[in-house]
This record gives structure tokens, sequence and C-alpha cells, in this order.
């Protein structure tokens, strides 16, 4: 196996939640009876790729929800991973966490286990929001959670907000916005909120019985938002994120963007080595027993073609401000008069060798692939 | 000859003539009930569908009389459409007698006249059938009365029958048998064989169906076609018994098949006249000429990789449809295709479908257009189907386009909904006569544009299904045309022009914006849909850009789904047609050319 072309990525999937968000479409129990299975589970995975993985500048401990692990857990597992990979010196090392969860002593054990960002759950500040939202908080943990999680020493916190939530009002969102920069976060994702398929939101939205805005009032979030934040100095870096500064950005979802190579380990975690993609079956039980039997624990498997892969570096380059190289949509028949027409319609610009996404390509940056393919 | 009868069934349609076919087809003993299909006469997918016929078949019947006498009863079928009225001319002119069917509680209708007139124009004896008398609604004895009043024959002698259930299937037998006269002829006389009909099989090239008037043809003759004294040697001669059986010979008064190694149906023409090429008779059957295509469109492939097989669906479309013409044509906006001339707008339509169905492709056609002449300042005069091919209209000294005249039969209460459309088409010169009580029929000069397009469609629907259309062309005159273009930002879309009269230019070019504003999907930009005639724009509409088409989360596990989704929708864009950067649907081409219900 060859080298990596760039310093991987590792992501660890938490499959566990108290229950599930009424929006969320991430795979997730809530039997924590196989927890202490699964971590066992994880080890044996990270064992497989060994030989191929060596040193990581990034960990991400998502989910699921990661801060239910019991400590000593968590522990083994940082722990166990740091045996069998090594570690940038310097490396991000971000566990998600939700309010409810962080107390004096978690936010402390986080700390001494070498956990250097902590990404907060908040979502809303307003309990109607989070009551139809699902969670488990309320508007004051979570303010509680970002004040403790400071105490314990973390100077890189990252909030997580959602807009576009039925009858949440424009003024109401930056309202919660202000609240939140009054803890001055590293880095705050807002995200605009997404139905996923087979979700109790969807089944209620389609339903009629709730409302979610429409197309103009949720550009105008988004423009808001991005104009709020700046103005507060932050840079908006891509779509749904927002730093304090360059290097503050979340260097492991850098990765994914950049289309660096990642490794994911637990149930429905997904990886690539920059040719290839694979996702572990979403099923805890499938995929303790695939590592007890010593097999990988795919789903799927899938050699990407150069077309697939140029394709993705445009899909994934044009959510960031620092766009895609010009020779990345060179390639195709006449897409000069592409670049040019889109340039011309204010969708992208043309910066130093870069085609980088304007706010109004932003807002179309799921189509903009389109535009140089044949 | 004697214990020939050469017949053909007309009718209105739905009344029934299919079913009838079959009946007799059932009772001659060609085919048991096990093995009997609905209408095996109608072959082809499109007829059964459509109910009706478009190309015809032609089939022998055994007939063995109540005194014992046996007869070959040829039932010559004919085609039911205005595009092909040449055909049915000629298959009539291979009969001696029809039946003409009646349905017992429908009554005359309007093509039922149409029919008869053209069954009395070739001086055929018409035997009235009363059809469908099963029916709770059936009431012969006022249908009986408008066949004496309407139609002027003698309805006491009508046979009664039901074709559904095979009543009184014997009593059509022997009217064939008795009220129709058997042919005449001489066998000893040079060959002289009037073709009606040509079909293609792949093994034996064209097989030829002709009524052999005077002479006789053997296997081994050398045969001559009068219309362009082409040659050929016969290798099997016999008549149609749902499947070819052989015979020795063909003589005077029969109807039968040849076939000689003619390659494809195009090298026979419908109409005309097969003699021997050492013996040649003298006199050319009466009637024959050059069947001409009509209206003209052009197919194109929807992906253009097709083009190639396009073309071969067409050659291999072509050996069993002599009337379709084609030539290759090309578009900016469609790429390569073919240029198609049709005898008529159904024609257009079986064409289409069967190229889509039994062919399997996928097509797009442009909007149908009638042969316009154009006179130059330089005193040349050009004739252009093809808007592509519009003159400078700075040399344009005169314009003309085709005329037809239209007949129309219906009922009297819709003659003003009648008399309205034919107005709005240009209608000019209107004549009326009353064939019947409470029937007109509607005359009118029109031009042919007006009606290859939706005309039709649109006469069914203001007379709810009762008129009934036919028409003539009778010649050019002088018009005010001019081209009209569709831009899309700017760009032309040359598949979409059109040369039009100038006063039919704004409210097709309105509909034609609005039709793809509707098709055509939002952009990241604006899209402007013009028309335009000459330099002037004379409609427009604008399709406002999506402002938003994004996804929140992008991560890991997402990145395969987003990838996956653009790759379905890179092929979705592949189906579209780019003008400039606009892509467009090919459901906004088809979409043109639908008519409009308003």
């Amino acid at each position: 196996m060859g080298r990596l072309p760039k310093e991987p990525g590792l992501y660890v999937h938490v499959p566990f939640c108290r229950g599930k968000c009424a929006y969320c479409g991430f795979y997730s129990v809530s039997d924590w009876r196989a927890m202490s299975a699964w971590g066992e589970a994880l080890l044996r995975e990270a064992d497989l790729y060994r030989d191929r993985f060596h040193r990581f500048d990034t960990l991400y401990v998502g989910g699921g929800t990661p801060s239910v692990l019991p400590l000593e857990d968590l522990r083994k597992i940082l722990s166990g991973l740091r045996e069998r990979f090594s570690f940038a010196e310097d490396a991000e090392v971000t566990l998600e966490v939700n309010p409810e969860d962080v107390t004096r002593d978690s936010a402390f054990f986080w700390r001494e286990e070498g956990i250097s960002r902590v990404s907060v759950g908040v979502q809303a500040l307003d309990d109607a929001c989070l009551k139809t939202l699902g969670r488990r908080h309320t508007s004051r943990r979570a303010l509680e959670a970002l004040e403790t999680l400071r105490r314990a020493g973390f100077a890189n916190l990252s909030v997580d907000l959602m807009w576009g939530l039925p009858d949440q009002s424009l003024s109401g969102w930056l309202e919660t916005l202000g609240a939140i920069l009054a803890y001055s976060p590293e880095h705050c994702s807002c995200y605009e909120l997404t139905l996923e398929e087979g979700t109790p939101l969807t089944a209620m939205v389609k339903a009629g019985r709730l409302q979610l805005p429409d197309e103009e009032t949720a550009c105008e979030f988004f423009e808001r938002t991005s104009d709020f934040l700046k103005s507060r100095g932050y840079i908006h870096y891509e779509i749904s994120n927002f730093a304090r500064s360059e290097a503050l950005v979340s260097r492991h979802n850098m990765k994914y963007w950049r289309h660096g190579p990642y490794l994911g380990l637990g149930p429905a975690a997904h990886s690539f080595d920059g040719r290839r993609r694979w996702a572990n079956v979403s099923s805890v039980r499938e995929y303790g027993q695939n590592l007890s039997d010593g097999r990988a624990p795919l789903d799927f498997l899938e050699e990407l073609t150069p077309g697939q892969l140029r394709l993705e570096t445009l899909l994934l380059g044009f959510r960031m401000h620092e766009g895609v190289p010009v020779a990345a949509v060179g390639q195709e028949e006449t897409p000069n008069a592409a670049l040019s027409r889109a340039v011309a319609e204010g969708l992208l610009e043309l910066r130093d060798g870069t085609v980088v996404p304007t706010r109004k390509g932003w807002l179309v940056a799921d189509s903009l692939p389109l535009l140089f393919s044949p | 000859m004697k214990h020939i009868r050469n017949f053909s069934i007309i009718a209105h349609i739905d009344h029934g003539k299919s079913t009838l076919a079959d009946r007799l087809i059932q009772a001659a003993g060609l085919v048991d009930a096990r093995e009997f299909r609905d209408q095996i006469l109608d072959t082809l997918d499109l007829e059964r569908e459509r109910g009706i016929t478009i190309k015809s078949n032609t089939v022998t019947l055994p007939y063995t009389a109540p005194d014992g006498r046996r007869y070959a009863l040829n039932l010559i079928d004919t085609p039911g459409h205005v595009d092909f009225s040449y055909e049915v001319s000629r298959a009539l002119a291979s009969c001696e007698g029809v039946l003409l069917l009646v349905d017992a509680s429908q009554g005359v209708e309007a093509q039922t006249l149409a029919n008869l007139y053209a069954a009395m124009e070739h001086d055929l004896v018409v035997v009235p059938v009363i059809n469908k008398i099963d029916l709770p609604s059936a009431d012969v004895d006022r249908v009986k009365e408008e066949i004496e009043n309407e139609l002027a024959l003698d309805a006491d002698h009508a046979v009664l029958c039901s074709a559904k259930e095979g009543i009184g299937i014997d009593d059509v037998f022997q009217a064939v048998v008795e009220r129709i006269p058997p042919p005449r002829g001489d066998s000893e006389a040079p060959l002289a064989a009037l073709v009606f009909d040509a079909q293609y099989d792949s093994f034996r090239g064209a097989v030829v169906a002709c009524r052999v008037f005077d002479g006789r043809i053997r296997t081994g003759d050398r045969i001559r076609m009068l219309s362009n004294g082409a040659v050929y040697k016969v290798e099997e001669v016999g008549v149609f018994r749902l499947k070819r059986e052989p015979r020795p010979v063909l003589e005077a008064g029969e109807v039968g098949y040849i076939i000689a190694g003619i390659k494809t149906v195009s090298d026979v023409r419908i109409g005309d006249t097969i003699t021997l090429d050492d013996r040649p008779t003298a006199r050319p059957l009466p009637g024959f000429r050059a069947v001409k295509p009509v209206v003209f469109s052009s197919i194109y492939p929807v992906s253009s990789d097709d083009y190639a097989s396009l073309q071969d669906a067409l050659e291999k479309y072509k050996l069993n449809d002599a009337a379709l013409v084609y030539q290759k044509d090309s578009s900016a906006a469609l790429g390569q295709g073919f240029r198609c001339g049709f005898l008529g707008l159904l024609h257009l339509e079986i064409v289409q479908e069967r190229l889509e169905r039994e062919y399997d492709q996928s097509i797009i056609m442009t909007i149908p257009s009638v042969q316009y002449r154009f006179t130059l300042e330089s005193g040349e005069t050009v004739t252009v189907e093809n808007p592509q091919y519009y003159p400078d209209p700075a040399s344009i000294k005169a314009t003309e386009e085709p005329y037809i005249r239209a007949s129309i039969l219906c009922p009297e209460r819709f003659m003003g909904a009648v008399m309205k459309l034919c107005t709005e088409r240009r209608g000019e010169n209107p004549r009326f006569s009353v064939p019947g009580p409470g029937r007109v029929e509607i005359v009118f000069d029109m031009p042919l544009a007006e009606v290859i397009y939706d005309f039709y469609d649109r006469l069914k629907t203001v007379t709810q299904g009762y008129g009934s259309f036919d028409y003539e062309m009778i010649g050019y005159r002088p018009s005010d045309l001019v081209k009209l273009d569709i831009l899309v930002n700017g760009e032309k879309v040359d598949a979409l022009s059109l040369i039009v009269h100038r006063d039919r230019a704004r409210p097709w070019a309105v509909q034609v914006c609005d039709r793809l504003k509707e098709e055509i999907p939002r952009h990241q930009f604006k899209i402007a849909i013009q028309g335009a005639v000459g330099g002037k724009i004379i409609a427009r509409s604008t399709i406002s850009p999506f402002r938003k088409d994004v996804t929140a989360k992008c991560y890991g596990g997402d990145i395969t789904r987003k990838r996956k989704l653009l790759e379905k929708q890179k092929k979705g864009k592949k189906r579209m047609k780019m003008v400039g950067s606009v892509s467009i649907p090919q459901s906004a081409f088809v979409a043109v050319l639908k008519t409009d219900k308003e």
C-alpha cells in the first residue's frame, strides 16, 4: 500500500443516543447494553487498518452522542487508538457533546484525555424549538454547558445551531446567534434544517402539521446569518461553517471538503483513501459480528473513476470559500463558456487561478458541478 | 370466374367492420375458434389500439353455398383514414361490390355516407348490412329508414347480423354470392393486373397484392410494371389465406399476390398496372397516380449517439411503407436527423409511434410543415418545406401555400361550431349541402397548413366525435408567409422555427413561449424565451432562476450520496438538448406540438 497523498483524519462513530431527535437521520441506537462490545469491536476494526493508516493529524469522535459514553469507556477507546496509530503532536481532537452530558467532572475528564476541541449540540435556544426538534435539554442547560466547558479550560469550542425551523422567525434566530456569541465560541456551525427521509419531523411537515420557511425566506436566513457572523469577525469558510480565524476552522472537516483521506471506524462510518470509498454496515450487532469473525464490516466499497473523483472535487470544493483550482473546471468541452456564464450570473468568481463560489453561488451549490459536466 | 366475388366492407368507425371481417374468416374455416384472435386483419398493434385499419390486408375466403357450389370470396380490406384515401380508391377499384355496414343503434353516420360515395364512384354494387342487431338499443326499422332516406338505397333487402354474436353470418355470405356480380375479364387477353397493396417480407422482398383484370400470370413469367417499365421474374403467385398460399396461376378476375424478387415496397407503386414483358397490354388500368408526401417533419434521436440506430430503423421501416420519404437533415439544437415526408398527419403519427414501439427509438419530431412556394425577385420559383431553407426575405417577391378543399360531414347542430373552427383556420368560400335530414356537408377552401397540426382533433372536439373530414389538394394560392424563430436566451432553436402565415405567427409564438416556460426546468440563471419574426420580437416568456439548491451538511457519509445524485442529474441532462447553456428536455419539443384543448 502506497503512502496516502495527504495526512489522513480519523473518525470514530459512536452510535449511541439517549433517544432519537425528531430530525436526525444518522444511525444511532438507544440500547446501551451493546456499548462495551461495540468498544471492543471498534479497536478490532482499528487493527485491520494499522498497516494502511499509520498517522493521523485529526481525530473526530462523533455520533450519535459520544458524550453518553461512560468516561472509562471513552478512556479505553482513546488509549486503544493511540496504541494502534500515531497522532501528530498538535492533532485536533474533537468530541461531539450534548449539553445535558456536560458536567464539571466530565469536562475535566475530557480535557485530561486529550480532547482539544468540543463541539456542542446546542441547536437552538428557544425551548419551543428544542421541543419540536426532540432535544433533551433546555436553552439554559445549553448555555451552562458552554460556561462549564470554558471553565474546564477548553480554548476551542464549536457550537452547532439550526435555522429554518418550524415557526422560527428570522429575528428569533438572530437573537439566538447573538446569545451564543456572548460565549465567543471559536467555531459555529449553522445548519439549515434538512428534512431526512423517515424522520418524525419530515412526517409532520409532509402531513402539513409543521411548516418550513419558503425559498425566499430560507435565502434570507442564509444571507443574514452570514452577514451577522461576519460582522462579528467570523470567517464564513464553508456553507454552514464559521470560524473566528483561519486557524480555527475544523481541520478534520476540511479533509472531507478538500478531498483528503480519512478513516472512519464504527458502525455506519465512511472512509476514503483518495481513490476508494467504503462504508461500514449500519448495525451495531452486524458490525460486532463481522469483526469477531475477523472480517471488515463493510457495507460497500467503491473505486472511483477519474471522472467521479473530478465530480467530487467540484461538489466538495464549491462548498468552501477557498473554491477549486481553475484546472478542476477546465477539462470539459467549452469549460470557459460555462465558467464565464457562471461568473456573469454572479455564481462564481475567478480569483488568482481559483474558482470560488459567491454567496449567491453557495445558495445553489448542489447544482454548480452540473455547469461543468457535458 | 363465375365462382369468384371480390368485395370490400366499408363502414363508419366502430360500426364493426373488423369484427365482421374476423367472423367471416372464422366462418369460412380459415381459423378455428382456439386460434381466433379478435380482429385478425388488423395486424399492427397500433391498429388494434386505435380500432382503425392502417395497412390493409386481403384474404380469400372459401365458401360453399347451400346448393353445393363452391366460391372463392376475396375480401379486400381498406384503410380507414383520409391520409390513405388513394390506397382505398385502389382497393375499391379491385372490387365488384361492397358491404356497407351500418350500426343498428347508431344508424347512418358521416363516414357511412363518404364511403358510399367512394363506392359509387367505382360503380360498385352496394349491399347494406345492419350490424349489432343484438344490442338492446338496436332500432332496425329506424336504421332501415335512414338507409332509404339518407343513402337512397333499398333497405328491404338489407342483411341483418351481429358480427360479435355470429348472428346472420350465413346471410352475409349469401348476399355476397347472390348480389355482388362475379368479375368479368378475359383470361386469354394480355395480362393487366392492378396493384392495390404491397407488403414487405424479410425473406422474399415485396409481396404485391393485385387484382387480375385480364390475362393470367404464372411462376417464371417476366412481368413489367407499366409506370416505370421495370421488369421482374415471377418467383411465386398465390392467394391470401391469412398466410400466403402458392398457386400455379392467377387468372382474370382473381385477387392474389405476386413475389418477383422486388427488393422493397418502395419499388412497387400502388395503382400501377402489371403486364407481361413479352406480351404487354395496350392500355394501363385507369387511375394511377404517384403518391406524394404533403406533410413534412424532421425526426431526431433524443440522444445524438443514437443517430446510426435511427437511420437503421428508418431503413427497415421504409421497406414496408413506400409512402414515407426521408433524407438527411441537421439542426444546431438537435444534431443529425432526417427530414421526412408523409401522406398526412395520421401517417406521421403512425411512423412516429412505430419507430418508438417496434424499433425502440427515442425520437423528437419537429413541427410539421407543408411545402411552400416562393417566387424570388430573380424570377426563380423555389419550394421549401423546411424552415431552415427559408429564402432570404429580401429576395422574396411572392409567397404561396398549398390549399385543400376540406369537406366536413356532421350533424346539423354542430354547423356553427364547425364554421367557426374553419373560419379560424383561414377557411374561405364556404359551401353547404344537406345530404340527408339533420346532416350537413360543409366545404371550405383551406390552407393545408391549417389542418396538419391539430385540426382533426379540434374537429372531433367541437362535433363531439360526430364530424368526419376528408380533403383533396386544390393547388397553390398566394399567401403572406413569414418565418417565425424561437430564441432561448438569445439563441435560435432552429428545430422550433416555422414558416407560417403572418396572422398566425403571434398566437403560435405566444403558445410556444408558454409551453417552453412550463417544460424547461428552472436554471441557476434567468431564461428568456422569445418568438421573433425577422428581428422583431413578437412574444416572450421568462423562466425565473431557482435561488436555492444546497444541502446544509456534507460530511464523510454524505459525499457518495451527493455524488450519485449528481451523476443521475448528469445523465438526465445528457438526454436534454443544450441551447447555449440552457438544457431543454425532450418533453419541451413534444409539448410545443400538443393540442391546445382550450
